[in-house]
């Protein structure tokens, strides 16, 4: 009956908790690329507007715009990232543009190429997806409806982007494509967030459902403040070993350990249903899942980021400090979609049922 | 990676749930709270005649990575007092790991048919959270072991068979090297339980051992080499062998007082609601974290203590919305917040405490410097 431990390992099911040889090659080559190019400067650098142009140039070299396309698509894009990716490819760079707080919309990109999908009705949506693919224009999406004046409000990427993915409160779907204004209003996060005009707009018809497409960018934008988080609890764990008082290293106090000790769960949590989102979402429904991991991932992010700050003590606050730029992030990249606590109201609708009442209007 | 469950894993998760609806009864699961013993005999004995307690031990079982978290999981969701098989699975997994020949054929099969129970006498009156400075004293004799000392906190004693023993053997080395597990028959003349009723509940004992008499061949592990043994059983004990789910049942009895009550309206009750799914989902998958390295052969020292960690806290945090929502009915027994309420404080101390699992994750995982001592 007791058979060899070691043949056990051979034996396990498919169910693995260990990212695939893809999603691996991937996450090295998104993480090295972050590292080399996208630097704490470039982060600096790009504020306020929060984007970076050459940085952009550089994933376009790379063909990173085109791993978001739908696999069908043709693309001429040089291949060291792959043409076309798998949702949990994007899951991993989308973490590891987090990780190095990459000031370029390449998630927001994605989910534009993902909504706009490989049909092209009329001939200038082709040519269109064509130069997106291409990156040599950027899209994004609107999260919320149009408003009564015909403008989508505080559009991530709304600032950077020529072509922007939206609807209106009917469900209709609108292509605007334009000039990106490059400008934002000062933000918290120094995120490229703009209004946007939509009456120049021509109607399309999407053959994904607007909640996939809101699901999508839930997802990666997920796996992004997964990235903020994991590397704000690294410069912390780095800052507690090297910083001296008392004599002593702070991190071998146990009231830094414990604050500190918190974390890595949280942000394992986040990342694993995120993946399970992404995987999920892949054979089926998983939006339900999607607004999960984008409430864990955005609570974890705000408090790593809040303990690792703390830690930091004065550095943590000064503009000099890094720590600062992460805990911005961690609350503006999220905060754009709206009130957390409506999210945990939709969350509950998805669950119990829709609320017979009105909800509390909180935004 | 790949959260589908295998399709031998379905079918067996669904010979788990027959096996519960056939066994387990609303009865099984009330008479916990009047008996103090979380245990359902019945179920116990079916599940090792399915050979479901064999499956799910790692080194013996399946080797499915999920079926060890899946057969906890049923009987933590559908709410089964399950303690007694927790405990022998911690038992039985030592035993398939490191335990000599005697104990793997005469007690290990015992284990596995459900019809025997083990409890686990690590805890003292005065070595808790610093269990390596326990003073139960074994002293080598002429053909075996003579043992002197008191335990607390030995769940199951007064209804187990064995239990596994930690005692000094050296007291000139440092604490931790000077210890030795014994796999202990409770029948063994010298040994007296004392029943220790609990605020959540479950009845748990102080246990006394006044010059027990063993054979060498309840050694467990090396002599001397205890605190390995004990780094095998907390492995398994935080996050893998149950206790991280109390949620899910917690959530369905929410849930239910939501909709009789008119509460399922309130934004705040729904919020709280949501958030308990989530925390629900995330222990889960924290859990399925350690159970799949555990039964992929490693030990999820750390991983098991995230587990536990977030679960606990996460459970008693829900059992206090839980309770002051539903305020003042809550405060009846009869209501499901009674329980949650006193049951969840204990789950974040028993099994290593919340501080002590943070000790483990700052030292281990984040490799933080120790504390000056």
């Amino acid at each position: 009956m007791v058979r060899a431990y070691a043949s056990v390992v051979q034996n396990v099911g498919k169910f693995d908790l260990a990212l695939s040889e893809g999603e691996l090659a991937v996450e090295q080559l998104f993480r090295q690329f972050f590292e080399a190019e996208s630097s704490i400067d470039v982060v600096r650098r790009s504020e306020p507007l929060g984007y970076d142009g050459p940085l952009w140039t550089q994933l376009c070299g790379i063909g990173a715009p085109a791993m978001g396309a739908r696999s069908s698509i043709g693309t001429s894009a040089p291949s060291q990232a792959s043409e076309s990716a798998t949702y949990g490819q994007l899951v991993v760079a989308a973490q590891a543009l987090g990780r190095s707080l990459a000031p370029v919309p390449l998630i927001e990109h994605w989910v534009a190429l993902f909504a706009l999908g490989d049909r092209a009705p009329v001939a200038l949506i082709a040519e269109l997806i064509a130069e997106l693919i291409d990156g040599a224009r950027i899209a994004t999406i609107a999260l919320t409806p149009l408003d009564a004046s015909g403008w989508w409000r505080f559009v991530p990427a709304g600032a950077v982007a020529d072509v922007i993915v939206g609807h209106d409160a009917n469900g209709g779907t609108l292509l605007v494509t334009g000039q990106a204004p490059h400008a934002t209003a000062p933000n918290h996060a120094c995120s490229p967030i703009a209004d946007r005009d939509a009456s120049d707009g021509t109607w399309v018809e999407l053959d994904v459902a607007w909640s996939a497409v809101i699901a999508r960018w839930n997802v990666l934008t997920a796996a992004s403040l997964v990235g903020i988080a994991e590397r704000s609890l690294e410069l912390a764990v780095e800052y507690a070993t090297t910083r001296h008082q008392f004599g002593v290293p702070i991190g071998s106090f146990q009231a830094v350990q414990h604050s500190l000790a918190d974390l890595p769960g949280r942000i394992e949590g986040a990342r694993l249903l995120t993946h399970k989102a992404a995987s999920v979402s892949e054979r089926g429904n998983g939006n339900q899942l999607a607004r999960m991991a984008f409430l864990a991932a955005s609570e974890a992010a705000a408090i790593v980021t809040d303990r690792a700050l703390h830690v930091h003590g004065g550095y943590g606050y000064a503009e000099e400090g890094d720590l600062q730029l992460f805990y911005r992030r961690a609350r503006g990249w999220p905060l754009v979609a709206g009130p957390i606590a409506v999210g945990y109201q939709t969350l509950a609708d998805d669950i119990f049922g829709p609320s017979p009442q009105p909800r509390m209007v909180l935004a | 990676m790949n959260f589908d469950l295998p399709e031998s894993t379905v079918a067996f998760r669904d010979e788990i749930r027959t096996l519960i609806a056939e066994h387990v009864t609303a009865a099984t699961i009330a008479d916990q709270h009047r008996t103090g013993t979380f245990t359902a005999p019945e179920l116990l004995r079916a599940l090792g005649t399915a050979g479901a307690i064999a499956r799910v031990i790692p080194g013996i079982g399946s080797g499915d990575a999920i079926d060890l978290w899946l057969l906890c999981n049923e009987l933590e969701i559908a709410a089964v007092p399950a303690d007694d098989l927790g405990i022998l699975m911690i038992v039985a997994t030592i035993i398939a790991k490191i335990g000599n020949e005697h104990q793997r054929t005469a007690i290990l099969p015992a284990l596995l048919s459900g019809e025997r129970r083990t409890c686990l006498g690590y805890s003292e009156a005065d070595a808790g959270s610093d269990v390596a400075a326990i003073t139960t004293r074994a002293v080598r004799t002429d053909g075996g072991w003579i043992i002197n000392g008191a335990k607390m906190w030995t769940t199951m004693a007064h209804i187990a068979d064995w239990v596994i023993l930690l005692t000094r053997t050296d007291l000139d080395v440092a604490k931790h090297q000077g210890l030795t597990m014994f796999l202990v028959p409770m029948n063994t003349p010298g040994i007296t339980v004392q029943p220790v009723h609990t605020m959540g509940t479950e009845r748990t004992n102080a246990t006394y051992y006044d010059d027990v008499h063993l054979g060498d061949e309840c050694v467990l592990g090396e002599v001397n080499g205890g605190w390995a043994v004990m780094a095998i059983a907390l492995a398994f004990e935080r996050g893998v062998l149950g206790g991280t789910n109390p949620g899910v049942p917690l959530l369905r009895e929410f849930h239910e007082w939501a909709e009789q009550s008119g509460a399922i309206n309130d934004p705040r009750v729904r919020e709280h609601m949501a958030r308990i799914a989530l925390d629900n989902e995330l222990a889960t998958l924290l859990t399925q974290r350690a159970a799949w390295i555990a039964a992929s052969g490693g030990l999820p020292g750390t991983e098991g203590s995230m587990a536990k960690l977030f679960a606990t806290e996460a459970y008693q945090k829900a059992a206090q919305w839980l309770q002051d929502d539903a305020a003042p009915h809550s405060l009846l027994h009869a209501h499901p917040a009674d329980y949650h309420a006193r049951h969840s404080p204990v789950t974040t101390i028993y099994g290593g405490t919340s501080e002590i699992n943070r000790n483990n994750i700052a030292l281990r995982h984040l490799k933080l410097p120790r504390a000056p001592r």
